[in-house]
């Protein structure tokens, strides 16, 4: 009794919405990792790298734009873009010419690039952390249950499950989501029937590089970007994807409310090792459903 | 590869090693030291990696958990350093032993995916535990007992105990538990038939390379006398990923000259520049692109078609 009304609290309420719009972000990149995994199998370990890019470019692209309303909304719409485009470069350059290998050699591979792009970071933007300043469309908070709520994080519980309707669409009613649904299950048989496989995969890694920069601009104007917020991001969108089902985008989302959920009550139950929540809930998710959540696609 | 011949090149390896301190500055030591370290904590993720066919994408976590456990022992609960040194391991080998049950009924990519997970969970708690871990800062300042105080002494504790580990695992490795592991590797149905437990063997490797990646650990704190999370982040578990790659992983000496090379390298060129990481992703690409069995496997590859050639009359 105690317990529930603890969690009814209105300051609880208000810690699992704040935890929510972190859930968005995380789902967003997921979901991504995701659907690169669903189809090419590849856990893509520098998909925390394209986030951290996405949230550089985020500052860089509305520092360009002069700040403001309109610098946030072109970094929301470019910064995105750039990142799909320089996976697209990697793909066509590198991993196209090693998808018959081994799974951990494309494994090490991300990793290669998960290096290489970390210090291009560093390169191109240096050591030191950025702020993108937050328009003024977006600052100030809602009322809820009597407690302050940002207007920004609105925003982000409103983007979450704008991304996962238009997955679902791309996905399941396109004829390129159905094709890459069949590459997934049966590369060879596709590849029969006369369809470029190549460019399915290339088309399919590149939505999923593109929701990694996407993630990384939406979190820009709420965090400092800066070296190394791509190392526990992407070991948390593993742990969603591996909870949800891998390859299932409706996996990723429930995974991710799951994630945090418990992490924004954890903290607040044990705020030194309130880490510690999320890890505990995969754990019980996989000892009664070893392969996550929702059905997989393999 | 015949088992002899490992056995004496390690032997001579061994050999130059020992006598090494007396030509070398002591900086030279200490590197060589390192790459024992190194190799050993690398050669025992092959056990599960290269030879158990097991993606343990997160083996550093261990290196961590017998250096912790070494330290903690020694300094924070006050016990004899060689008492700290055996539990160490024994930390790493129970540390794996948890992990690898939550892990081992998942399939391959699966079971990686949770591994660096799970992993990482433990790296969170030591980082944030300040009272019992030293937290970010970690712990320094380990005292050593006497005989392996001095530089001469924690080298050749290094270089023995090192040559002890491996040869502990190259005889496993050649035992009938060995051939299972490796026959699992290759066909899990077809070790499944003829009624080995492939659940059980797996869990057994991942408990044997965890105690040995707990040794390793060990010998990090002899040799540097200090522990700190970074020796259990992700990102040294796929380094020593990448040792095991560049030496060869399916040879059993691979990891320890993949070990040598990225260690060395890493000490040269971060003396030269400071995009250390860009160098080794370039590497790492370049190993994958032309090299994907390693320097070791490469070498033996050439070295059976010579030997495949001038033999040809005899086998057919």
């Amino acid at each position: 009794m105690d317990i529930i009304s603890f969690i009814c609290s209105p300051g609880v309420l208000c810690q699992v919405l704040v935890g929510l719009s972190r859930t968005v972000i995380l789902f967003i990149v997921a979901s991504g990792l995701s659907l690169i995994l669903g189809v090419l199998r590849i856990p893509n370990i520098a998909h925390g790298s394209l986030y951290m890019i996405g949230a550089f470019l985020a500052f860089s692209v509305s520092k360009a734009f002069g700040g403001g309303i309109t610098g946030y909304w072109m970094a929301i719409l470019l910064a995105p873009l750039i990142v799909a485009a320089l996976s697209f470069i990697a793909e066509r350059a590198i991993f196209c010419r090693l998808y018959e290998r081994e799974h951990i050699m494309l494994f090490l591979l991300t990793f290669a690039f998960a290096l290489i792009f970390g210090d291009l970071v560093k390169l191109v933007w240096g050591a030191e952390y950025r702020t993108v300043s937050m328009p003024r469309f977006f600052q100030g908070s809602i009322p809820i249950f009597g407690l302050p709520f940002p207007i920004y994080n609105f925003f982000l519980l409103f983007m979450g499950p704008l991304v996962a309707i238009m997955l679902w669409v791309i996905v399941n009613k396109t004829k390129m989501g159905k094709i890459s649904r069949a590459a997934a299950v049966d590369r060879e048989m596709v590849g029969a029937v006369g369809i470029n496989v190549s460019m399915v995969f290339a088309t399919v890694f590149v939505i999923g590089c593109y929701l990694a920069g996407l993630g990384g601009a939406l979190v820009a104007p709420i965090v400092n970007v800066t070296l190394g917020m791509d190392h526990t991001l992407i070991i948390e969108a593993f742990l969603i994807v591996i909870m949800g089902g891998l390859g299932n985008i409706w996996g990723a989302l429930l995974g991710a409310l799951i994630f945090g959920v418990t992490q924004s009550l954890g903290i607040l139950i044990w705020p030194q090792f309130g880490i510690i929540f999320p890890y505990a809930a995969v754990i019980v998710v996989l000892s009664f459903r070893p392969t996550g959540l929702l059905r997989s696609t393999w | 590869m015949g088992a002899r011949k490992s056995i004496v090149a390690l032997l001579i390896i061994l050999a130059i090693l020992a006598i090494a301190p007396f030509g070398l500055p002591r900086f030279y030591t200490y590197l060589i030291a390192l790459i024992v370290t190194t190799g050993l904590l690398a050669t025992s993720l092959n056990f599960v990696l290269g030879f158990g066919g097991i993606y343990q994408f997160h083996h550093a976590v261990f290196y961590g958990a017998g250096a912790y456990g070494a330290a903690i022992m020694i300094v924070k609960l006050g016990y004899p350093a060689w008492l700290g040194f055996i539990t160490g391991p024994v930390v790493a080998a129970v540390l794996s032993f948890v992990i690898g049950l939550i892990c081992v009924r998942l399939s391959k990519l699966y079971f990686g995916m949770l591994q660096i997970s799970l992993g990482s969970l433990v790296w969170a708690i030591v980082y944030r535990w300040y009272g019992f871990t030293g937290g970010d800062d970690g712990i320094h300042g380990i005292p050593m007992p006497e005989l392996i105080g001095s530089p001469f002494g924690s080298y050749y504790f290094t270089l023995i105990v090192g040559g002890l580990s491996l040869l502990v695992m190259y005889r496993i490795l050649n035992s009938p538990f060995g051939s299972a592991l490796q026959g699992i590797r290759d066909n899990v149905v077809r070790s499944q038939a003829v009624g080995v437990s492939v659940r059980r063997h797996q869990l057994a490797a991942i408990v044997i390379a965890g105690f040995f990646g707990g040794v390793a650990g060990v010998l990090f704190v002899v040799v540097d006398n200090s522990v700190f999370p970074d020796m259990m982040f992700w990102t040294l578990s796929l380094e020593i990923t990448i040792m095991a790659l560049l030496g060869g992983w399916l040879t059993f000496l691979g990891p320890l000259l993949g070990a040598a090379v990225v260690v060395s390298l890493r000490t040269f060129v971060s003396g030269v520049t400071d995009y250390w990481t860009l160098v080794m992703g370039i590497l790492l690409v370049l190993v994958i692109l032309f090299l994907p069995e390693g320097l070791l496997g490469y070498v033996f590859e050439v070295w059976k078609r010579r030997t495949s050639e001038s033999s040809e009359v005899q086998q057919r």
